[in-house]
């Protein structure tokens, strides 16, 4: 795609506010073809040969964005799903905005400036119909990629309109009027993922799949501890090993986000031999005592950072007293977690006359470009990053690690392109992790079982005794707290050497399960409903800022009505309910778990009830709701990442299991109808699935689950 | 480094690698068949299912040593000249995907078990997917799917 000062010009397209300036704009006049493009911003090219394409701009991780967003563009812009070609595109912010996926953000911010460009490029086209048969726009529609006079009865198509209206001025976006959701066609239908003919086919879409020419592959060992350089490598023996043609030491180059840690990287002619490779090396580490960073020792650090608190915190409610017949107290805790993609780390890079070019599976590209400026100075056009399909995200991708790993080994091979590929273990035990954390919590109900004082003491892992690792602090707006002015917070931080991340519904994931699961131990403590002591407190106070209160009692009706919340189910069978506001979303969980005698747990049924305003693409949002919960109840039921020493003892899909077809019972997914602007759904259901589990654990069997993963208890019950 | 002959979706591949090297790494580093994934390289997972004489096999751990002479099908060799076969077709209809990672592993799973079992129970096909991890947990999907197909 060539046209004059097109850079210069696409700069002008993005508003301050995120919404786009249009300007008609045609490609460089083609004179072998005689194909003109209407090209109003680069998201749409209509070209007079009949073709529609539509740009989807952020990294496709398995969330369906490639096909939601440009489904907003469509509807507005009237076309049929069938006559649009869906292209993804080089990264560009300034063009196309953020093209990071992750926080669940992407449809919050494209859903009204999508349409808007759509309805802007619609009226464009019908302002050249109207043009050409000299008739008032108000006699024209839009329908299916053609225009029609509805007088006349005439009509022209948008292929036939592209030369003429690209010679027209772009109204302001913002000036154009949007559908009435009761005429949508196509949003809040179900549409397939638009690159499912490839997944099936087993077309190359991943970032694991990339071929350059003449490309090497590569391996690399990091210190198994976090930090630490390589003091000697046996790189003599290694390089003559079959295969290798260069074996060498890297210094590490440390970014919060995704720097290189230090290693030996060996280049081979396969990832096989590469592997072989760097499994035979001895090397000699210079690294810091390593043993206190221990799962144990952090164990008993917080202990005893609950025995005696430091924090004064915030909040007015007093300590419970010991013996206390209207308090009760627990200490929750979950452990850290690995993201665990499908699709193990992997980047091709090449590096050449002082570019870099990556074919890369990131959520975060603009992240890659600025880790690579802060270690090598390089200027944005120096930088070119291929984003493709990521097999699977979950946060992990957002740091790029893995990205600087990759340019760090070609730039040793200047000329040639390289594929890094992580093993399984590597992506266990080199992970940015999910925080680990401790709540002590405290609470005391008055005569009529309200609670009258609410305290939580939250004991996190962080990288200094002031700062948390991400996921490690709780703010007052999450329920019950929102709604008890008198509730008090306090910190205790733990510092460590661990690499801390975005995992999936970050923070929310934890804090979901402690504060959810004592909301049940209050509310049984109370001697009322789980579900109705939990609507009197979102009852309490309707002055609560920032929780809307209202779409969470919906949300909670709609999963409760569905569930049929309160059945009789055969003894050891149970339902359990939680809630959670995150990423924007209310959604509300009902699960029914049977534990048998012997302790066993199998969840037999979820269901959600979602409130993130209106559904772009129906199958997809379910996609994800279900996808999400279920990610929860992986992490809940068996996951749990141990540290020895220093060294992240699990390795592979045996010892960090994940749910099987088998484990798996049926899951409901309800959308409550909401006037709300539009959110995301990659996150906000996982985190209540967990406590709603749990607290039907409770339910069924009378144990009470405090601690995360669920198999490391004996659930059982005669 | 030695010379190694299999059969891969129909065609004859002769091979110069060393001799311990999984199927896998064959498939996917020297013939380009990247539809195979790796996953776990323990046969934990399912992400590197093929076909071997019609059984669904984990070609992450078979050394292409021990499969001299042996017929491979892999998930580019389901279509037939582009052309997807009725449940890669259901797998589409259905938007099973999320991710797509490790639906060509599924699919090949599914395949066989369908080859094999015209109508397979629930616990069939739950017993014969079970080695097949999905992380964005499709499962119900899968599942469904291949109800369908089997209908």
């Amino acid at each position: 795609m060539k046209a004059t000062n097109r850079r210069d010009f696409f700069k002008l397209t993005v508003l301050a506010t995120g919404g786009f300036m249009l300007k008609a704009q045609t490609k460089a006049a083609d004179t072998k073809k005689a194909t003109e493009s209407f090209i109003p911003h680069p998201f749409i090219e209509i070209t007079s040969d009949g073709k529609i394409t539509l740009t989807s701009h952020i990294p496709e991780i398995g969330q369906g964005i490639k096909t939601s967003l440009p489904m907003l563009i469509a509807e507005e812009l009237e076309v049929d799903w069938e006559q649009v070609n869906i292209i993804s595109q080089v990264v560009n912010e300034d063009i196309f905005g953020r093209q990071t996926a992750g926080g669940s953000q992407s449809t919050a911010m494209n859903y009204q400036r999508l349409r808007q460009l759509g309805a802007a490029t619609k009226q464009m086209l019908i302002q050249a119909a109207a043009n050409k048969w000299s008739v008032p726009t108000s006699e024209c529609t839009a329908t299916a990629g053609t225009i029609i006079h509805t007088t006349s009865k005439k009509s022209i198509t948008y292929a036939e309109l592209a030369a003429d209206a690209s010679s027209l001025a772009a109204p302001h976006p913002k000036s154009v009027i949007l559908k009435d959701a009761k005429d949508f066609k196509l949003l809040g239908t179900r549409i397939s993922g638009v690159d499912n003919d490839k997944v099936v086919k087993g077309d190359p879409l991943f970032g694991i799949d990339q071929v350059q020419p003449s490309m090497k592959y590569a391996a690399f060992l990091r210190c198994p501890s976090f930090t630490g350089e390589v003091k000697s490598a046996n790189l003599d023996e290694i390089k003559k090993m079959p295969g290798v043609s260069h074996a060498f030491i890297l210094k590490s180059a440390p970014l919060p986000t995704g720097g290189v840690f230090g290693g030996v990287a060996v280049i081979a002619d396969s990832t096989w031999n590469a592997w072989k490779a760097k499994d035979a090396l001895k090397v000699e580490w210079d690294q810091q005592d390593t043993a206190e960073h221990d799962s144990d020792q952090y164990e008993k650090i917080a202990q005893e950072a609950i025995d005696n608190p430091k924090d004064k915190g915030t909040g007015t409610s007093k300590q419970t007293k010991q013996g206390d017949a209207n308090s009760i107290e627990s200490i929750y805790h979950y452990p850290l977690l690995a993201h665990n993609t499908m699709e193990p780390q992997n980047c091709t890079a090449l590096y050449e006359a002082g570019k870099f070019e990556f074919w890369a599976p990131t959520q975060s590209p603009g992240r890659a470009i600025s880790a690579l400026n802060e270690i090598y100075k390089t200027k944005p056009e120096q930088v070119r990053v291929n984003v493709t399909r990521s097999g699977g995200g979950f946060g992990r991708r957002i740091n790029s690690d893995f990205m600087m790993e990759a340019a760090a080994i070609a730039r040793e091979i200047e000329g040639t392109p390289v594929k890094l590929t992580w093993t399984r273990e590597q992506d266990i035990q080199q992970d940015y992790y999910r925080n680990a954390c401790w709540h002590h919590l405290q609470g005391t109900l008055d005569p009529a079982g309200n609670i009258s004082s609410f305290s939580d003491h939250v004991v996190a892992l962080g990288t200094n005794h002031k700062s948390a690792g991400i996921g490690g602090k709780l703010s007052k707006k999450v329920f019950p707290l929102v709604f008890l002015p008198q509730a008090k917070i306090s910190h205790t931080v733990i510092p460590t050497n661990i690499p801390f991340g975005w995992w999936r519904a970050p923070g929310s994931n934890g804090h979901a399960f402690a504060l959810q699961c004592f909301t049940d131990e209050l509310a049984h403590k109370a001697d009322k409903d789980p579900v109705a002591f939990r609507k009197e407190i979102l009852n309490s106070n309707a002055k609560v800022r920032g929780y809307d209160a209202k779409r969470m009692l919906g949300a909670l009706e709609a999963a409760t009505k569905k569930a049929g919340w309160g059945k009789t189910l055969p003894k050891g069978s149970a339902q359990g309910v939680a809630f959670y506001y995150s990423h924007r979303g209310y959604v509300a969980v009902v699960a029914e778990v049977t534990v048998t005698n012997d302790g066993k747990v199998k969840v037999d049924k979820l269901t959600a009830a979602v409130n993130v305003g209106p559904i772009v693409n129906l199958s997809g949002a379910e996609n994800q709701v279900q996808g999400s919960m279920l990610d929860g109840l992986s992490a809940a039921l068996y996951q749990k990442i141990e540290l020895v020493d220093g060294v992240v003892k699990n390795s592979n899909f045996d010892d960090y299991p994940a749910l099987r077809m088998p484990d798996v019972g049926e899951v409901e997914v309800v959308f409550v109808e909401s006037k709300a602007a539009p959110t995301g759904l990659g996150e906000p259901a996982l985190p209540p699935a967990i406590p709603a589990v749990c607290n039907a654990i409770f339910s069924a069997t009378g144990k009470r689950v405090r601690t995360l993963p669920i198999s490391d208890h004996d659930l059982s019950w005669t | 480094m030695a010379m190694h002959t299999i059969n891969v979706n129909g065609k004859s591949e002769t091979v110069d690698v060393t001799s311990d090297t999984p199927l896998l790494w064959v498939l996917r580093d020297t013939l380009g068949y990247t539809g195979t994934k790796f996953g776990c390289g323990k046969g934990l997972c399912g992400a590197c299912t093929v076909h071997l004489d019609g059984q669904a096999v984990r070609s992450c751990s078979m050394p292409i040593s021990s499969l001299e002479g042996q017929s491979i099908t892999t998930i580019e060799g389901l279509a037939d000249n582009g052309k997807l076969t009725p449940l890669q077709e259901i797998w589409c209809e259905q938007d099973v995907a999320q991710c797509g990672y490790c639906q060509g592993g599924q699919i090949m799973s599914a395949t066989a078990l369908l080859n094999k079992t015209e109508k397979p129970s629930e616990h069939e096909i739950e017993s014969a997917m079970a080695g097949n991890l999905c992380r964005c947990a499709t499962y119900s999907r899968i599942k469904k799917a291949i109800i369908t197909a089997a209908t």
